[in-house]
């Protein structure tokens, strides 16, 4: 199968697996004239494992946070689907996590600065903090974890933290809240390789093409150019 | 002990355009040139591929290691300065080209008013116009003078350019023809046209056509892959040192290049610079360079470190406003680039296609052109429009009032993601007494030694200006006809975010050693045979980008260590005073 035609089948079988909402979406891009296949390959089911977040009960809070600041609506997936508490476990576990090229020397004079990181906490150490005191919150107002209750007490608790309502260890709660936002984004629209932006939905959402070598033939164009996406591993040489 | 070894004519530090230039020249004249890198060799055959927004945009990937060194950072001297800890909030290039390989593109020259700024002001409005506490002068040359110097870089790097229709006068055009007009720049052109202004393409380092340039260095043509700012170029086609006096140095045979060499010291006899004592950093070998010439080419911040570090020029002390090292430090922060956000319901555009500089401008507002007389505030700015190529992460412009995040913020991120446009305002930045900088009592970089400590604060004339500059692009916006127009609002205070790379000073040209460092060949006064070339001899900030500037001041420091190589040494302009 070609790559262009893997590319369209997928979205037509995400259509069906999320349900008539994303297909109605669809319908108004370039998928609309596509027949369905019925053999369809998909490539990447979402399935994976985790190397930071040693706790399931961490890692559902995360899933479960992500979806309410990128939620699943009728332009498409939500970050669940996307992959987005996945990506965030990788980048955690790696340099951006550990703060390898960030200065981490003391004295930390101001360590809840909301508008100035100068926590001691690196930010995967501040991730884990931030979701677990999420979810003490939620224990204590609702009487079950944050993954279990409905969505817009789900928000209640989101906005209190982004706001720095709620007292955490080691950071403010709106510096965690920033970073998990700003983690979420970068899960729905970073390219596929990071373990996010599934089957690059998160571009097809924005009709953002993804690495193309040239727009110089089309740049000048009063009408907006719609492409199928790329992704490194089909650019890079 | 730190390795000695043998002495060269030159060594220099920091490898962008100024350390680049420099370079290239002298090795060109048959100099023996050592260059300092502190990051890796880099050739375009790393960024081939190198479009990853996460990568390079996030992650700051070709940007400064902080964990190994970074700036401290408050408002006032009365207060403590926090150290800048995250790249989020600190972009200074790294690696062979330095800030030069990740820069937009965008180059203009300065207009003649900026490089006689005190004399111009007095003349137009009266000395009394001059505000308490500035630190506004003259820098020792003038447009007429720094032309030709502009012109020598501007054909090195093929800038792609329109002339300005009410621009200062050019010895000749520009080498390579305009970037594209595309359909949301023209319409900022007709609304400026419309109320007046002089609209033009802005000039570009981004290469439009192949181009060989003086020294036999090959640009290739820009093809608007919108993987620009940021990032290195994939096809070799946004100018920078790599591909231009980079591999021209080196074609000499004259230019030895040292990759992961930190430097840390200049070494002083009182009278004369004697070399550089850098650390090799795959190693750890301390090693000393000794050199007849010595060039500090490295960002406005290490040149200004490794000066005070060494001990070399007298420090500025705010409390009496004498000492030169570290004054007049200038810089482009949350208070610039301020202006008007259009949202289109009904219009998309091909945001995600573009190019660094890719832009319209014009210059009826800048401090040449505009009347201070009835402002509440002095010099003026540009207006532009650019069209970067916004890659998903980081644009996501949504109309004021809508949530930062869930199911309305994604639905309107959503749709308005190919249907905003943004209006800005560069203006220029005046000096301060209370503005500079030194070194911090408190922290310390990987070797032991200081940070560099920055003070800066904003004044009326910080906010009154920004509002000026958020009204006009305002008025564009509505005119381009957006469906809605937000502005920006003006910051009360500094937020110590250093994201734009556009700091200067610190280190200033002029003609009075009582309140310059250097001289207008950027020859310091206490140190004959050391150069400090970069925007750390800038006095003040302009009102346009800074980068055509500090090729054009490169060329000019070039021409003056020649000078005082073929000749019996000294100064090559003595003080006035």
């Amino acid at each position: 199968m070609d790559r262009r035609k893997f590319i369209k089948n997928t979205g037509l079988v995400m259509g069906g697996v999320i349900g008539g909402s994303l297909f109605g979406g669809l319908l108004t891009n370039q998928f609309q004239s596509e027949p369905a296949s019925k053999e369809t390959v998909v490539e990447d089911d979402g399935k994976n494992a985790r190397i930071f977040f040693n706790r399931k009960e961490d890692f559902d809070v995360l899933s479960a946070a992500v979806e309410r600041i990128y939620p699943e609506d009728d332009n498409g997936p939500g970050a669940v689907w996307l992959g987005v508490p996945y990506f965030i476990d990788r980048q955690l576990a790696g340099e951006f996590g550990n703060n390898g090229k960030e200065y981490m020397q003391g004295p930390f004079k101001d360590i809840n600065n909301s508008e100035r990181y100068q926590s001691r906490l690196n930010r995967g150490d501040m991730m884990l903090e931030g979701l677990r005191t999420m979810n003490q919150v939620s224990l204590k107002k609702n009487n079950e974890s944050f993954d279990k209750i409905e969505g817009e007490k789900q928000d209640e608790i989101l906005a209190a933290f982004e706001e720095g309502k709620v007292k955490m260890k080691g950071a403010s709660t709106e510096s965690f809240f920033q970073l998990l936002r700003q983690m979420t984004i970068e899960g729905a629209y970073a390219d596929p390789l990071y373990g996010g932006n599934r089957d690059m939905m998160g571009w097809k959402m924005r009709e953002f093409p993804g690495p193309r070598p040239a727009y110089i033939n089309e740049i000048e164009s009063e009408e907006f150019v719609k492409h199928d996406p790329i992704s490194l591993k089909d650019y890079q040489p | 002990m730190p390795k000695k070894l043998d002495k060269v004519d030159v060594v220099v530090v920091g490898t962008g355009w100024s350390g680049g230039v420099v370079s290239a020249e002298l090795a060109k004249a048959g100099y023996k040139v050592v260059a300092l890198e502190r990051g890796e060799d880099k050739s375009t055959k790393d960024y081939i591929g190198a479009k990853d927004e996460l990568r390079y945009m996030s992650r700051k990937y070709i940007m400064q290691d902080l964990s190994l060194e970074t700036i401290t950072s408050r408002t006032d001297m009365d207060k403590t300065a926090l150290p800048v800890r995250t790249q989020d909030e600190m972009m200074v290039g790294n690696n062979l080209g330095g800030s030069s390989v990740h820069w937009a593109g965008a180059t203009y020259r300065w207009n003649p008013f900026e490089f006689e700024i005190r004399s111009e002001i007095e003349k137009r409005y009266g000395k009394d116009r001059i505000p308490e506490g500035s630190l506004l002068r003259d820098w020792g040359i003038s447009y007429d003078e720094i032309e030709k110097y502009y012109d020598r870089w501007e054909k090195t790097a093929g800038i792609s350019g329109e002339e300005d229709p009410i621009g200062a006068e050019r010895s000749s055009e520009y080498p390579n023809p305009p970037t594209v007009e595309t359909p949301n720049l023209r319409l900022f052109k007709d609304a400026a046209k419309e109320l007046g202004y002089h609209p033009f393409q802005i000039s570009s380092a981004n290469v439009t056509q192949t181009y060989e340039n003086p020294d036999g260095q090959m640009i290739n043509q820009c093809q608007y892959c919108s993987y620009c700012t940021h990032y290195g170029c994939d096809f070799g086609a946004k100018s920078d040192p790599i591909v231009t006096v980079i591999p021209t140095a080196k074609e000499t045979g004259n230019f030895e290049l040292r990759t992961h060499a930190y430097a840390r010291r200049v070494t002083y006899d009182g009278k004369k610079a004697t070399g550089v004592i850098y650390v090799d950093m795959m190693t750890g070998q301390e090693y000393e360079q000794p050199a007849d010439v010595v060039v500090l080419g490295a960002f406005t911040l290490a040149n200004n470190r490794l000066l005070m570090m060494s001990q070399i020029g007298k420090p500025y002390d705010p409390k009496t406003k004498t000492g030169v090292i570290g004054r007049n430090f200038t810089g482009q922060f949350n208070i610039t680039f301020l202006g008007a956000h259009g949202f289109f319901n009904d219009k998309k555009f091909n945001l995600h296609m573009g190019g660094g500089a890719l832009g319209a401008t014009f210059s009826d507002l800048t401090g040449e052109h505009i009347d201070n007389s009835k402002t509440d505030f002095l010099h003026g700015g540009g207006v532009e429009i650019r069209q970067y190529g916004d890659a998903p992460i980081n644009n996501n412009m949504v109309p004021k009032g809508t949530p930062s995040w869930g199911k309305e913020w994604k639905e309107k991120s959503l749709f308005y993601a190919n249907r905003h446009l943004t209006v800005w305002f560069t203006p220029g930045v005046l000096p301060w007494w209370h503005n500079y900088l030194d070194l911090d009592p408190t922290y310390k970089d990987t070797f032991g030694d200081p940070l560099l400590r920055v003070t800066n604060k904003y004044t009326d004339q910080d906010r009154n200006i920004a509002k000026y500059g958020i009204e006009k692009s305002k008025e564009i916006m509505e005119k381009m006809g957006a469906d809605i127009v937000d502005v920006d609002e003006v910051p009360e205070e500094f937020d110590h975010v250093y994201n734009g790379a556009h700091y200067a000073g610190g280190v200033t040209m002029g003609e009075d050693p009582e309140t310059s460092a250097v001289n207008t060949y950027l020859q310091m006064w206490d140190a004959e045979n050391l150069f400090v070339v970069g925007a750390s001899a800038m006095p003040h900030f302009g009102d346009r980008h800074p980068t055509a500037t500090v090729g054009a001041l490169a060329y000019r420091a070039a021409e003056g260590i020649e000078k005082y190589l073929k000749g019996d040494g000294g100064l090559l302009i003595k003080p006035k005073n």
